[in-house]
């Protein structure tokens, strides 16, 4: 595969949000605020591309009945690292992103990528694919979180864009706006694959969000893609 | 006592862990399709959930924070949740069959849902002391029923859309999501219950975090 392509697929092709439907708890949570959704793609991009370059680094060396637990080790240590410096050096978005920022180590994508990408490809690929793949999530998160924060605040990054004139929708900014604004985007992205021409397109929560999906039967998406593959 | 209903109240209710807190959503989408696999992964995140706890906040306020090591948390919890739910699945799977063959499958999924480590970690920041534990597992198990109150809800919610048309770009997950935006809605009608109940002092408890 060419080194461009693999860093662009994740950006809209594959984009991790919309396309392949993981990490969903982050981009409910964070998206009220543009700035938090930029911090939480940044720390997104720092633990998916190390992490994807170490597991990468490791593939050989790792045992695959114990892989889960390894790459859960590797990519908890770089949350850790990551939580220690924004804690540091940002601590305004630090506060605001609160649990969510521990809780990249459960984050789909991460263990979806690892287990999905980096433990069957070279460490430079990996690297490449974790720059691509967090740059897909912090894009998605980004546009999410303006359209919540414009409507539900009536700012952008902090400033003030209505201008006294609008009254700003709180609802979107809170719980039940999250999921709206989610779906609405979801169907949007679903339209433009269909319009392109895509035959495959993902409508449910994916199986390797789950990781460790042992007994295929537990889950309906699991069912649902074995039996397609029948 | 009082303190400990009112823990217990906002965190099913006010704080529900899926549609307040945004913890565990994938199960909540994904496993919600039928009452009965609903009601299944409810008890089973229930069960982990109060266990993890009773597991993880000894260790971290005897061992880790007397110690200075509370930045490792995520790490030693995610591997002691790890670790955990595959030693209950196995005791399960040997001692209570029935129970398994109801919960277990779903015990493998539970790992890396995050309203188990959210829930375990927020449960360190909210109470600090030892004397706090019952504290935290009640509010573990207010997290836990909370979860199960949801994914029984919802998938009342889904079997009533599974029979409705749909636009086209909607079908699956789209849809499901607006609607999962019309429960969290309707569950942010109980936000005054808390303190009608209890009274307004209630309201300005620490732990009650927005």
């Amino acid at each position: 595969m060419k080194k461009s392509s693999i860093l662009l697929n994740g950006l809209i092709k594959e984009n991790p949000v919309l396309v392949l439907v993981l990490g969903t708890c982050p981009t409910l949570a964070v998206t009220t605020m543009a700035i938090n959704a930029l911090g939480m793609g940044a720390a997104t991009i720092f633990v998916l591309t190390f992490s994807n370059l170490v597991i990468s680094l490791l593939r050989n060396v790792i045992p695959n009945t114990v892989r889960i637990p390894c790459y859960i080790v590797v990519i908890s240590t770089f949350v850790t690292i990551v939580g220690l410096v924004m804690q540091a050096y940002l601590p305004a978005i630090y506060s605001a992103l609160g649990v969510f920022l521990p809780l990249i180590v459960v984050n789909c994508i991460i263990l979806g990528r690892a287990e999905m990408f980096a433990s069957k490809n070279t460490p430079l690929d990996s690297t490449l694919d974790g720059i691509g793949m967090g740059l897909g999530f912090t894009l998605t998160l980004f546009i999410m979180a303006s359209i919540r924060e414009i409507l539900g605040f009536g700012t952008f990054l902090g400033f003030d864009i209505t201008f006294g004139v609008l009254k700003p929708l709180s609802i979107l900014s809170q719980a039940p706006g999250g999921f709206f604004v989610f779906g609405v985007l979801m169907a949007l992205s679903v339209f433009v694959q269909r319009k392109m021409g895509k035959k495959e397109i993902k409508t449910e929560i994916s199986c390797e969000a789950c990781g460790l999906c042992k007994d295929k039967t537990a889950c309906d998406g699991c069912k649902n893609r074995e039996e397609a593959a029948q | 006592m009082k303190e400990l209903l009112i823990i217990f109240f906002t965190a099913i209710i006010t704080q529900n862990v899926v549609l307040s807190r945004f913890m565990g959503i994938c199960p909540f989408l994904g496993v919600s399709n039928k009452t009965k696999s609903a009601v299944g992964m409810g008890f089973a995140v229930t069960a982990v959930l109060v266990l993890a706890t009773l597991v993880t906040y000894p260790i971290s306020n005897l061992i880790l924070i007397p110690n200075g090591l509370s930045f490792l948390n995520t790490i030693i919890f995610i591997l002691v949740i790890a670790s955990f739910v595959q030693m209950l699945e196995m005791f399960l799977r040997k001692f209570i069959p029935p129970l398994y063959s109801a919960l277990g499958i779903y015990l493998p999924l539970i790992t890396t849902n995050c309203a188990v480590l959210g829930i375990t970690l927020i449960n360190i920041e909210d109470f600090s002391t030892m004397a706090q534990l019952p504290h935290a597992l009640v509010n573990a198990l207010g997290a836990g029923i909370g979860f199960l109150m949801a994914m029984v809800i919802f998938s009342g919610v889904r079997t009533r859309l599974s029979s409705k048309k749909i636009p086209e770009s909607f079908k699956g997950l789209p849809i499901t999501l607006v609607a999962a935006a019309i429960v969290a809605i309707s569950f942010m009608g109980f936000s005054g219950v808390i303190d009608g109940i209890f009274g307004a002092e209630s309201s300005g408890f620490p732990f009650i975090v927005g």
